[in-house]
């Protein structure tokens, strides 16, 4: 297996605020990361300075062998990471269908290899749809979505965008039992197909049965990575949790 | 004292008195754009009713410019909280500010500059008053009431405000609405009744600086948009919400205006603003307090 | 967007093609200027030449302004730049065809566009409107001090006794490059509805940081816009000395081509060509009415009024409340 994701002592400040310190962090092509902490420990900014929504101030991050920093964030969704919103932020004008056009449109076929055209790009979008549960809704506008149908197609967006990794960022949130188990296979689903996946997310439950490894982040730094199972055991981990 | 220093001299102590004025011109757009992130363009045409209305009350009751200011204040204050009320109704409740809510107080600016030429017409209006005309003269160096005046009403106005956003309780709400509005929610107070009363303030200052405005000046309707640049380029330099920044960015451009002025000729002076706010945005958006 | 107005055309006509839809807007433009050619009034002309500009106007400001978010206050700087630059041209070259002189504005207003939205387009959009407020002193500041076109005196410009091509007076002529500017702008602005540039356009209007992680190069694509936009309104200046044969800064720089330009589309509808077209029509009408029955005065308020009404209670202009209704 080869690296995908090499992030190393990567730091963002915010003000006199350290958002992030000091991480480091490898990712293999084709593995499911799950990336647990606190709320504002930095799962986010992570996130958010991976994807090039923020700038880090610190560090280096590289993916699929290139440095990514100086990168602006659409140059880097092309180049194949792909995220969704902790909060939902829907193209508000457009359908369902073309929310996920404009990946289709600016991320895919920006790459060159194999550009989809009118009828494929109206099919891709309807089947993507489908595989989130929305298909009945492709005309309709987010406005008439609930939150969770937001958080599906928050999904169906970055997936659209054919990534090589995808950012799930707290996409189970509010979601039933039967359709965290429908994510989950969603997300198994895709990593079958070779996307690598890293799962922000608080229900554990999702967390332990998808991921191969886990990070957990704690006010801005790194506390443990490793196996989940050991890692949810690690004394440091359960402090940071229970608060003692 | 060699001619040229002189005129040198002269011009900067009277761009200090300008940029002075041009703070209390500045300090209602620095509170409701650079604390309520309210892009009222319309200000400076507010700025000219209060000159307007100046002159109506000097020229029909004798009454002195800066007391009709004092007098106007609640109006205006009114007024403020009631386009504020229309302009949260509309489009800050709707999420609309950009595209609709700019539009809006365009059309704002454009309504009162016609109305305004529709009663007085387009010929240049002034004022009469004690200190308009006379100077101090302090060896080689001449101070115009005319200028000096204006200068000390707008310093006082600007300490006035800051000392009521620092000491105050509702002062120190409005500061606290600045930062974060979630925050003062949290607070139990209510941010929309918090905004309404700064962009009331926002409105008030107008009447002053009106005044102040047709004391430096003869005005005409139009003059308000030649401002607009002013003003924004003044509290962009100066980092949003800051007003000590607004006043150093205040005094600079004026400096710079009266030597463009007295140097280049006073046709030029109007493309400063624009020039100090576009080198602004391209290097330094933070302004020169920000970090 | 398109399928917005694929749904409204359900059930009916379906949707033309481009090229179908320029033919389309080629045979209504033919069929107005042989109608006004039988009419044969001039004063038919001279006024429609104003709903006309009015018509390119608003449609250049919606192409940056409802497709794209960003709000443009400084249409009289792209506007009186294609003026001016018609005026130098007459000065150095009284000979240059008109159409080539709409050409000249238009790029030069163009790249006006590209150097301000290269600095002010990477910030808030707030900014850029204000910049855009500031542009328009400026170049009017600039023209004043300039002698060559007439700085503040102004400039007279002579138009040629008859018109070019197709004969008969002038401002016919001026009318016709007018309406040819028209079919360009409109052909442009539904082309780019139903492009791929329209989909990024509308991802950055709705949310930009979105747009973004989507892959849309939002920098570029803003630029794109403005150029256009810009560009037209160039174009859309570039005959006016002719128009009015003699042109000073304040007239080439009235706030009432910004109003009109920024009412028209808000008051017709910013999310699809025919709103700007609606809205012209319309208030240019109306303006026009007013003023030959009430007073020249009180027409200039007419679209600053309508437009902080229509922005209030109509936010989705006329074309909006029709489409709701069905």
């Amino acid at each position: 297996m080869t690296t995908l994701l090499e992030i190393a002592a990567l730091g963002k400040r915010f003000g006199g605020f350290t958002a992030l310190q000091d991480i480091d962090l490898e990712v293999m092509e084709g593995e499911r990361l799950g990336l647990i902490g606190p709320n504002g420990s930095g799962k986010s900014t992570l996130v958010n300075c991976i994807c090039g929504t923020l700038r880090h101030d610190m560090g280096s991050v590289r993916f699929a062998g290139r440095p990514l920093d100086g990168l602006t964030a659409h140059e880097r969704t092309r180049s194949g990471l792909a995220r969704s919103f902790q909060l939902p932020r829907p193209f508000a004008s457009l359908t369902l269908a073309e929310n996920l056009r404009i990946p289709i449109l600016y991320a895919v076929n920006a790459r060159g290899d194999g550009a989809l055209s009118g009828p494929d790009i109206e099919r891709r979008c309807l089947d993507l749809l489908a595989e989130v549960g929305l298909a009945e809704k492709a005309q309709r506008l987010p406005r008439d979505l609930t939150q969770i149908e937001m958080r599906k197609l928050e999904l169906a967006r970055a997936m659209a965008a054919q990534p090589r990794l995808l950012f799930a960022d707290e996409v189970m949130a509010g979601l039933s039992h039967a359709e965290v188990d429908e994510i989950i296979a969603l997300l198994f689903r895709l990593n079958r197909q070779g996307v690598t996946v890293i799962m922000i997310e608080h229900i554990m439950r999702a967390v332990m049965e998808l991921s191969q490894r886990l990070v957990v982040l704690v006010a801005g730094r790194k506390i443990a990575d490793g196996a989940p199972k050991e890692v949810v055991r690690d004394a440091e981990v359960v402090r940071a949790y229970l608060g003692e | 004292m060699d001619g040229s220093l002189g005129l040198l001299l002269n011009a900067v102590v009277s761009g200090l008195l300008l940029g002075g004025f041009y703070a209390a011109v500045s300090i209602g757009v620095a509170i409701s754009f650079g604390m309520l992130d309210i892009v009222n363009i319309a200000h400076p045409a507010f700025i000219l009713l209060g000159s307007y209305v100046a002159y109506l009350a000097n020229t029909l009751l004798g009454i002195d410019p800066l007391l009709t200011a004092v007098i106007a204040l609640p109006a205006f204050y009114l007024l403020g909280m009631a386009v504020y009320q229309v302009y949260y109704l509309s489009f800050e409740r709707r999420q609309d500010q950009s595209l609709r809510g700019l539009s809006f107080f365009f059309g704002l600016l454009f309504i009162a500059e016609v109305t305004l030429v529709l009663i007085f017409g387009v010929d240049y209006r002034l004022v009469q008053a004690p200190y308009i005309g006379p100077s101090l003269h302090l060896g080689w160096l001449e101070l115009p009431l005319r200028l000096l005046v204006p200068f000390l009403v707008s310093m006082l106005m600007v300490v006035g405000l800051q000392l009521f956003l620092t000491r105050s309780f509702t002062g120190r709400a409005i500061e606290a609405v600045a930062q974060d509005p979630l925050a003062l929610r949290l607070m139990a107070a209510d941010p929309t009744r918090i905004k309404r009363v700064a962009f009331g303030l926002s409105f008030a200052t107008a009447a002053i600086a009106g005044a102040i405005l047709i004391i430096i000046q003869p005005v005409e309707p139009s003059i308000g948009r030649e401002y607009i640049g002013r003003i924004f380029a003044i509290c962009v330099l100066g980092g949003l919400g800051s007003f000590s920044g607004m006043v150093i960015a205040a005094v600079t451009l004026g400096v710079v205006e009266s030597l463009t002025a007295t140097f280049f000729g006073p046709s030029w002076a109007p493309a400063v603003s624009f020039g100090v706010l576009l080198v602004t945005l391209a290097v330094r958006p933070s302004g020169i307090l920000g970090r | 967007m398109v399928s917005l107005a694929d749904k409204q055309q359900a059930g009916a006509a379906p949707a033309l093609g481009g090229i179908p839809f320029l033919l389309v807007l080629i045979v209504i433009a033919a069929g107005i200027f042989a109608f006004g050619r039988w009419l044969n009034i001039s004063y038919a002309f001279f006024a429609g030449y104003v709903v006309l500009q009015y018509i390119v106007l608003g449609t250049a400001w919606n192409i940056l302004g409802g497709y794209t978010g960003y709000v443009n206050f400084g249409i009289t700087a792209f506007f009186a730049i294609g003026a001016y630059s018609s005026v130098f041209l007459y000065k150095i070259a009284p000979s240059l065809p008109l159409p080539l002189m709409v050409v000249v504005g238009g790029v030069l207003a163009g790249l006006v566009g590209l150097g301000m939205g290269y600095l002010t387009l990477r910030l808030r959009g707030v900014f850029f409107s204000i910049a855009t407020l500031a542009l328009a002193v400026v170049v009017q500041t600039l023209i004043t001090n300039w002698d060559f076109v007439g700085g503040a005196r102004g400039a007279y410009v002579l138009r040629p006794r008859v018109a070019p091509l197709i004969g008969g007076d002038y401002v016919q002529y001026l009318f016709l490059v007018m309406l040819g500017l028209c079919v360009v702008v409109l052909a442009t602005a539904r082309a780019i509805e139903r492009s791929g540039l329209g989909y990024g356009f509308a991802a950055i209007r709705d949310d930009e940081g979105a747009a973004e992680a989507s892959g849309v190069p939002t920098l570029k694509l803003k630029l794109i816009a403005t150029v256009l936009s810009g560009g037209f309104m160039g174009m859309a200046g570039a005959p006016l000395p002719y128009y009015v044969t003699y042109l000073d800064p304040a007239s080439g720089f009235s706030l009432n081509y910004a109003v009109n330009a920024i009412a028209m589309p808000l008051i017709g509808g910013t999310s699809s060509w025919l709103g700007p077209v609606v809205g012209a029509v319309l208030v240019g009408g109306l303006q026009e009415y007013i003023r030959v029955t009430i007073s020249s005065a009180a027409n200039v308020l007419v679209a600053g009024g309508l437009m902080v009404a229509f922005v209030i209670a109509a936010p989705e202009g006329i074309v909006g409340l029709f489409r709701r209704k069905r």
